[in-house]
């Protein structure tokens, strides 16, 4: 099938450096000691654990629960036992930690019962749904929630499903892999996606780079009898950003700060659809993945590896040489380094690059921008970067946003083709980060003004009701003293009468003698003694009931305040002793 | 001479009455310098500037009678901020900017006695007489007025530690290194 291709500006021609990772088949990677899956792996809601510490769990058993439709399941990657759902560092160019179960495998590794979902039978809201359970989010990188992109806007028909198999970062060969190796299964997964979309025309994006994955999508396209069209693009970076390969595919631009979605335009990629596959046909929700694992390694291959594996264990198959001074996450352009490999592998990763100072030199020092407009020359989305530069480094965030660096991709070509060797994309991710921040404060404190206005209001309105009241009682008792003096001298008279009545018993008891006085308090003790057990027992009976569907936040935060009442106890010795004393005394005496 | 003086008369009372008429039509209410200040003020109510909430700190500056820095919430980006907007010269601040922080109770000790409920600005915190109190950690911002009217000092407050979701980006740093 001949197909006009049309092409963005912009972009760059780097060293691919992808053979080595190709030469072997996917891997197994094999278990390891401990795996850390963190709750928190899609765009959206961190999910919520539906595990406890102790409790033992199958292969592809549900960990963690989607919180709400934009969110995302966990699920364990093999059979064993929770150890703890605690903090662990998670992969994140911060180094911070983030919720994440604990599991020590059985050895076993032994599924649950796998249903496999007959979805031609189902109702597509309910696919999706199925599909959000089995954690399908996006594997491209952006882990954004797959069954919301499957969600068919009502006012636009989706003409053109864009399936990217481009992958135009360097080094990262593991959709190339996958295209290679299981191409019946994605294929078959672009038509589950199809039929959820209603779309008119299937387009497979995948760069001339790479003419055995196009050799076998076709095949599998032909041997299915489907009317895909199996596109080659040419190789040039970011030909695999989402908007890059519409603009390559269908001609059509999606513009500024909109979704290709308005456009009738859907992007997945090619991993995604696999997994869904697999998710629907087999039952099997996302617990692997295949990661790329090359650089300065001694085994440079793809692997099949499970979600939550340490990635120091990880990284040990490939055996890095000696000379590694750092990792990367996600590919020279784009991805970051890990600040520590005790971090797991997550959805996210696609491929981890083992760094030496011969293959990524530092950079050299960074030189005053001399206005060259490279930057320009290069950027995918015709921005100005050095525009961008500019106020990102003044810090006049307004500008930047004027200048649309929310539309910047961070792929990394201005940074790339800087004679300067500015690290523009540093800049930008700084400005957008302070952006964000603000937002968020801003948002605080219109909340917090809000709540502050309407407390004064409340208050307002209770300091008049109160008037209120009061002016009516006073004009109720003005109106009481008019209707007559003379009762209100009686009750003047009888009040110190009442006063001196109650004032009586002690005086009473004193001269009944001290046998009356103890039956009296005993019966007072024995009193108090019953409400206080009555008390006791309700507290006890009183468990909190509102426990099911914690967020993971609201869980810890639960743990800590249960921990601080126990430390607390324990400082203080045992609540003070109900007085169990006196009421024995008093039953002796009595 | 007489035509002229009539136009002339015409035209002022034309005119005059047009612009009396816009002055009632097109009242603004309130002083929208205020609403702008009052804007970029953090919204903590503090009362750390000497006015009882950032409202009437944003009247007095805009009456002239206040300072631009006597906010230690809205930091030297708060008076920065407040010194684009009026015109004024950039002036550090008066007292010590501190980090963000939250206020937390320590439900052990606490007597259910509803002082810091009522000395709250933000209504940030729960409970009820006699009932153990919290605060709801989203909600408070920090104006540590909860802490003086508390009896058993329960109260503290603790900075707010960096997480993913509140996690930034730094500016880029080069590290200077000497030439060869």
């Amino acid at each position: 099938m001949l197909q006009r291709l049309f092409s963005f500006k912009g972009g760059v021609k780097p060293q691919t450096g992808k053979s080595p990772s190709v030469q072997e088949a996917i891997g197994l990677a094999p278990l390891p000691e401990r795996f850390y899956v963190p709750l928190h792996q899609s765009i959206g809601g961190a999910a919520n654990p539906l595990v406890r510490p102790g409790e033992t769990v199958g292969k592809g058993q549900l960990i963690g629960g989607a919180d709400g439709w934009m969110s995302s399941a966990v699920h364990a990657p093999t059979s064993g036992r929770v150890l703890a759902i605690e903090d662990h560092v998670a992969t994140h160019p911060s180094g911070l930690s983030t919720l994440s179960v604990v599991i020590e495998p059985d050895g076993s590794d032994e599924w649950v019962e796998r249903k496999p979902i007959d979805y031609r039978r189902l109702p597509p809201e309910r696919v999706r749904e199925m599909l959000r359970d089995a954690g399908v989010v996006g594997l491209g990188g952006a882990v954004f929630p797959s069954h919301a992109k499957l969600t068919p806007a009502k006012s636009v028909t989706v003409e053109d499903l864009v399936i990217n198999g481009a992958e135009c970062e360097p080094f990262m060969t593991c959709d190339d892999m996958l295209m290679r190796e299981r191409a019946d299964e994605t294929v078959r997964g672009i038509a589950i996606f199809r039929e959820l979309l209603a779309a008119q025309r299937v387009l497979i994006g995948i760069e001339d780079n790479k003419p055995e994955a196009i050799a076998a999508m076709r095949a599998a396209v032909e041997r299915l009898q489907l009317d895909y069209a199996v596109v080659a693009v040419p190789t040039r970076y970011p030909a695999g950003g989402a908007k890059q390969l519409i603009r390559v595919l269908t001609g059509k631009e999606v513009p500024a700060s909109r979704r290709s979605t308005e456009l009738g335009v859907q992007c997945f990629n090619v991993a995604t659809v696999y997994t869904a596959y697999r998710a629907l046909e087999f039952g099997e929700p996302v617990i692997s993945r295949t990661v790329t694992l090359t650089g300065n390694v001694a085994h440079p291959r793809n692997w099949d590896v499970r979600i939550g594996t340490p990635l120091r264990e990880f990284v040990a198959l490939a055996e890095p040489r000696h000379d590694t001074n750092a990792f990367l996450m996600g590919g020279p352009m784009m991805g970051f380094a890990l600040p520590s490999l005790d971090a797991p592998v997550v959805k996210a990763t696609n491929c981890i690059i083992a760094g030496s100072a011969g293959l990524f030199p530092p950079n050299p020092p960074e030189m005053p921008c001399i206005r060259c407009g490279a930057c320009a020359e290069a950027c995918p989305h015709e921005l100005q970067p050095f525009e961008l530069y500019w106020f990102s480094r003044a810090r006049i965030f307004g500008k930047t946003q004027e200048y649309h660096i929310f539309d910047c991709i961070e792929c990394g070509c201005c940074s790339y083709v800087c004679p300067s060797h500015i690290p523009l994309v540093q800049y930008f991710r700084f400005a957008k980060s302070e952006i964000w921040a603000r937002e968020r404060e801003k948002k605080a404190a219109d909340a917090a003004k809000a709540r502050f206005e309407l407390r004064n209001a409340r208050e307002e309105r209770e300091k008049e009701e109160k008037a209120e009241r009061l002016a009516k009682a006073a004009a109720a008792k003005a109106a009481e003293r008019k209707a007559g003096a003379l009762p209100a001298g009686d009750e003047a008279e009888g009040s110190p009468r009442a006063r001196g009545a109650h004032d009586t018993p002690p005086a009473t008891v004193d001269a009944a003698g001290s046998a009356g006085t103890l039956d009296a308090e005993a019966l007072k003790r024995a009193t108090i003694q019953a409400a206080m057990e009555r008390a006791r027992a309700q507290r006890a009976e009183q468990a909190a009931r509102n426990i099911d569907s914690l967020t993971p936040a609201q869980a810890k935060e639960i743990a800590a305040v249960d921990a601080r009442r126990a430390r607390l106890a324990s400082a203080t010795g045992a609540p003070p002793a109900p007085p169990e004393s006196p009421l024995d005394k008093a039953a002796s005496g009595d | 001479m007489i035509a002229s003086l009539a136009i002339m008369a015409l035209g002022a009372i034309v005119l005059g009455a047009a612009l009396g008429y816009a002055s009632i039509k097109f009242k603004v209410e309130g002083d929208p310098l205020v609403e702008k200040i009052d804007a970029i003020l953090p919204q903590t109510q503090c009362g750390q500037c000497g006015y009882p909430g950032c409202k009437p700190y944003a009247e007095a500056i805009s009456s002239g009678e206040a300072e631009i820095n006597l906010c230690p919430p809205g930091g030297m980006d708060g008076v920065r901020k407040l010194a684009d907007l009026l015109g004024r010269e950039v002036k550090p601040l008066v007292a010590e900017e501190k980090p963000k922080q939250v206020a937390i109770i320590d439900e052990q000790t606490c007597i259910g006695c509803t002082l810091c409920i009522q000395a709250c600005p933000v209504d940030a915190i729960v409970g009820a007489a006699k009932q153990m109190h919290t605060i709801i950690g989203p909600l408070c911002t920090g104006c540590e007025l909860c802490i003086p009217p508390c009896p058993v000092e329960c109260i503290r407050m603790e900075p707010l530690s960096e997480n993913l979701e509140n996690w930034k980006w730094k500016y880029p740093v080069v590290a200077i290194r000497r030439a060869a």
